[in-house]
């Protein structure tokens, strides 16, 4: 059985190797001083799907990120690695947008793609640390989800069977698809670029970058494997209301530096009951609220 | 992260050298496959892109797979599981990045699933995966052998064999046996023609790295009753058909994770490659020159390992209050490591240049006749190649010897420990001098390019090449360690003693090499200041080696042989 795969993946500034001029006076990332790649987690998703791709011939891969234009560079990448195509999800009405207005416009998209099996992205990107944007997702599509997986095993019959990471070791689960699931880093590495891939695919582009470089504009329409999406919130037909700054209830008041102090873990029962103590004692000690 | 090929300035240097222009658009017949193949390049530019970007994943699988896997490798070796080899885990993981990442077949046509790369970028693949690993590299560089299939084997044969190596199977060439080392012409393996035309081998080969393979290519004696190489024929072995297997692996100094193995073959079927009887003095010398070039770029590789494990220890380690880099018995060895490393570059990039340009005509010379000034050109090139490529395995292998002697003795006694990596390069450098004929047998090969020369008229138009003015004082000395070769070549030359002629080869050939490879980084130091410091220390070392030579030369009395030679008595 082939399968439509979805990739959600994300540009992000390298915070492994940040240098003093990382971040700015208010405190925001300073991204001109940080070169973009593509988010470590993702790559792991990626993988995921590709070796999904091998073990179902006739699988179709399809990236998708929300970013500028030049975030076409991650679906290159992951082009270059096996996948087969990919949309960059682009509007100025996107622009400051937290982990809501993201997995709307996210979802909007995936919605306005239609017809996917799987979507597979990385558990968290490592700008933001959040890992809420694939959740959001499978809530917003109304999809079953596997969080912290570690091997997608098989898919048989409508059924996804995963190895998942947990706290105090793995666990095995299964779902019905279509369903989200997020890639934690203890998965695989992402493979090696193929090199034929990269020469096939490395003119690869999405169409504003082919109108700022009208040289190889010919080329590239003769080619359809080297058109990249580019969307934006009318392609996805969104509620403007819900994109961006308007749909993002989060609200940074001030940045600093944390130093996690707790040595233990707590376990909290997933009821009702144990759920709400929990949020009413983050709201009493000022974590969150 | 690291980045074998982002990281090494001289290997992009040698990418863009002047004659891969030429070369580019030889081996792509004008680009005639760019709306033939997705994968093709459109133009020069474009096919200069591509190497940069597949060398970049060849950098990018050595700094971050292959190097991280090497020391577990060492340790775990291959194994001798019911008659199979069995890899090492490293191994496994090494090749399957390398398979995922298409890089077999890498100079093979595209029509048989290959890039079609000239040799110049894939031997830098060889140069940076022998950095990572020199071992692995064994494994990886065998596609080579799909070269001799591509030019002797039918167009079946082709189809079928080289197709499945460019998907990734590995190769082997099964040449030596028990009584066959340096002398291939006593290979006894025998084949045995059946009723249907096909062959069946029977026998032993010994020594055969990576013996396992999936495609083997067999010297195998076809000519019943024969005693020298013209009864040796070249067969293909497909070990989906069965027939040989593993009865051991040698337990070696270095290059621990490539399995040699010893096979038995019994019956093993087995399909003829080309002629009968041109097996050894045609096919395998063609097999063994590409061979060469490729341990000749195990041997750079190693190098760059033993220079850069050199510097940062030295940089690192601290005595007397500094670190040692800054005493200048430490800066002294460390600038010969680095000048032999980028001399041993320069020469075999030079090499690689002139083998892409016979063999692309040898190509092209099988689509249509070549004009007089391609023929001129063609035999030009293939003489050069046939010079340079003794030369360049002979030196470079040396060097790397040296190299990584000089790297434990920066060490001092960690690195006569097991705890840093220098002990595995300099075991791992000790066969490159050996195999694929030793540096004597280099010299077999080279020393009649000193008598006919083919040295001293390449030097000659290097000479006759104008050089910035701040290089003169070099270039001339390289004029004068020129003329005291000639006149050293003249006085061997004058005696008439074919076993003094031996003797004195070994300094004859090296004479040469200092001098090629003193104009070679003098072009290279013309084009990019990364080479300058090089120059000149290589220079001055090359002087001092030639002028050693031409006194040891001078001073000799021919009959003094006789205190050197053993006789039966």
């Amino acid at each position: 059985m082939s399968l439509n795969i979805i990739v959600l993946a994300k540009q992000v500034p390298d915070t492994r190797n940040v240098g003093k001029d990382a971040m700015k006076a208010d405190g925001t990332i300073n991204r001109a001083a940080l070169p973009a790649i593509f988010n470590p987690e993702d790559l792991n998703a990626l993988e995921q799907a590709l070796k999904l791709k091998e073990l179902h011939p006739g699988s179709k891969v399809t990236i998708l990120t929300m970013g500028p234009a030049r975030a076409a560079e991650i679906i290159r990448e992951g082009m270059f690695r096996g996948a087969d195509g990919g949309i960059v999800l682009s509007d100025r009405a996107f622009a400051g947008s937290d982990t809501l207005a993201t997995s709307y416009a996210l979802s909007a998209a995936v919605r306005k793609i239609g017809n996917f099996d799987i979507i597979i992205g990385g558990r968290q990107a490592i700008d933001g640390d959040t890992a809420q944007v694939g959740p959001q997702i499978a809530e917003k599509l109304g999809i079953p989800q596997i969080t912290y997986a570690e091997d997608i095993l098989s898919v048989d019959n409508g059924e996804i069977t995963v190895k998942r990471r947990i706290e105090s070791g793995v666990e095995t689960v299964k779902a019905k698809l279509p369903l989200v699931v997020t890639v934690n880093g203890s998965a695989a590495e992402c493979r090696p670029r193929n090199a034929k891939a990269v020469q096939k695919y490395k003119y690869a582009a999405v169409p504003s970058e082919v109108a700022a470089d009208e040289s190889r504009k010919e080329f590239i329409e003769k080619r359809p494997y080297l058109n990249i999406g580019e969307w934006n919130a009318s392609t996805v037909d969104a509620d403007l209301a819900q994109c961006g700054l308007a749909g993002s209830p989060t609200k940074v008041k001030s940045i600093e530096n944390v130093v996690f102090t707790a040595k233990e873990a707590r376990r909290i029962e997933n009821n009702d009951e144990e759920l709400e103590n929990l949020i009413k004692e983050l709201i009493a000690n000022h974590t969150i609220g | 992260m690291a980045n074998f090929y982002n990281d090494n300035e001289a290997l992009k240097h040698y990418l863009t050298h002047p004659m891969m222009k030429k070369i580019v658009e030889l081996k792509e017949r004008n680009f005639a496959d760019a709306d033939k193949y997705d994968y093709a390049p459109q133009n020069f530019e474009d096919a200069m892109d591509s190497y940069d970007r597949v060398l970049d994943i060849v950098g990018d699988i050595s700094g971050n797979i292959i190097a991280e896997n090497a020391e577990s490798v060492d340790h775990e070796g291959p194994q001798v599981v019911n008659n199979r080899v069995k890899y090492a885990s490293g191994t496994q993981k090494n090749l399957e990045a390398c398979r995922k990442a298409g890089l077999m077949g890498m100079a093979m046509p595209r029509r048989f699933g290959g890039l079609n790369f000239p040799i110049t970028p894939y031997i830098m693949g060889a140069d940076i995966v022998s950095r990572a690993d020199a071992g692995f590299e064994n494994l990886w560089g065998l596609q080579d052998c799909a070269e001799t299939i591509y030019e002797f084997a039918s167009e079946e044969q082709k189809q079928k064999y080289i197709s499945r190596v460019c998907q990734g199977e590995t190769m082997s060439m099964d040449l030596t046996e028990p009584d066959a080392g340096s002398d291939l012409q006593s290979v006894m393996l025998k084949a045995t023609k059946k009723e249907d035309g096909s062959y069946v081998l029977n026998g032993v080969k010994r020594f055969i790295t990576n013996g396992d393979s999936d495609i083997h290519l067999v010297l195998a004696r076809s000519e019943e009753g024969s005693k020298d190489g013209r009864g040796l024929s070249m067969f293909i072995y497909d070990k989906r058909k069965g027939g040989v297997n593993v009865r051991r692996i040698e337990n070696k100094m270095g290059i621990k994770g490539s399995p040699t193995c010893e096979l038995v073959y019994k019956d093993a079927p087995a399909e003829l490659v080309g002629s009968t009887r041109l097996g050894l003095i045609k096919y395998v010398m063609a097999l063994m020159n590409g061979a060469r070039l490729g341990i000749a770029a195990q041997s750079v590789g190693i190098s760059e390992a033993a220079y850069r494990e050199a510097l940062q220890y030295a940089k690192e380690r601290q005595q007397f209050g500094k670190p040692i880099i800054e005493f200048p018995a430490v800066a002294e060895v460390l600038s010969l490591i680095k000048a032999k490393l980028d001399a041993s570059r320069a020469l075999l990039y030079a090499c690689s240049r002139f083998v892409d340009m016979y063999k692309i005509y040898d190509d092209i010379a099988k689509e249509r006749p070549l004009t007089p000034e391609e023929k001129k050109e063609q035999k030009y090139y293939s003489k050069l190649a046939d010079a340079f490529t003794p030369l360049a395995k002979g030196m470079t292998s040396e060097y790397c010897n040296q190299n990584t002697y000089d790297c434990i003795q920066i060490h001092g006694g960690s690195g006569f420990m097991k705890d840093y990596a220098c002990e595995r390069l300099y075991r791992d450098a000790r066969i490159t001098s050996i195999y694929e004929g030793t540096t004597q047998l280099q010299v077999v090969a080279a020393i009649r390019h000193v008598t006919t020369g083919t040295y001293l008229n390449k030097i000659r138009e290097f000479e006759a090449e104008e050089v910035k003015p701040e290089f003169e004082a070099i270039k001339n000395t390289l004029v004068f360690m020129t003329q005291q070769y000639a006149d050293a070549v003249q006085a061997v030359m004058g005696v008439d003693d074919s076993k003094y002629h031996d003797f004195m080869a070994r300094r004859l050939v090296e004479m040469a090499g200092h001098i090629i490879m003193g104009y070679l980084l003098l072009e290279d130091a013309q084009r990019n200041d990364y080479f300058k410091k090089s120059l000149v220390v290589y220079v001055n070392y090359g002087e001092a080696e030639v002028a050693r030579h031409a006194s040891f030369i001078g001073n000799f009395k021919p009959e003094e042989i006789t205190d050197y030679l053993y006789t039966n008595a």
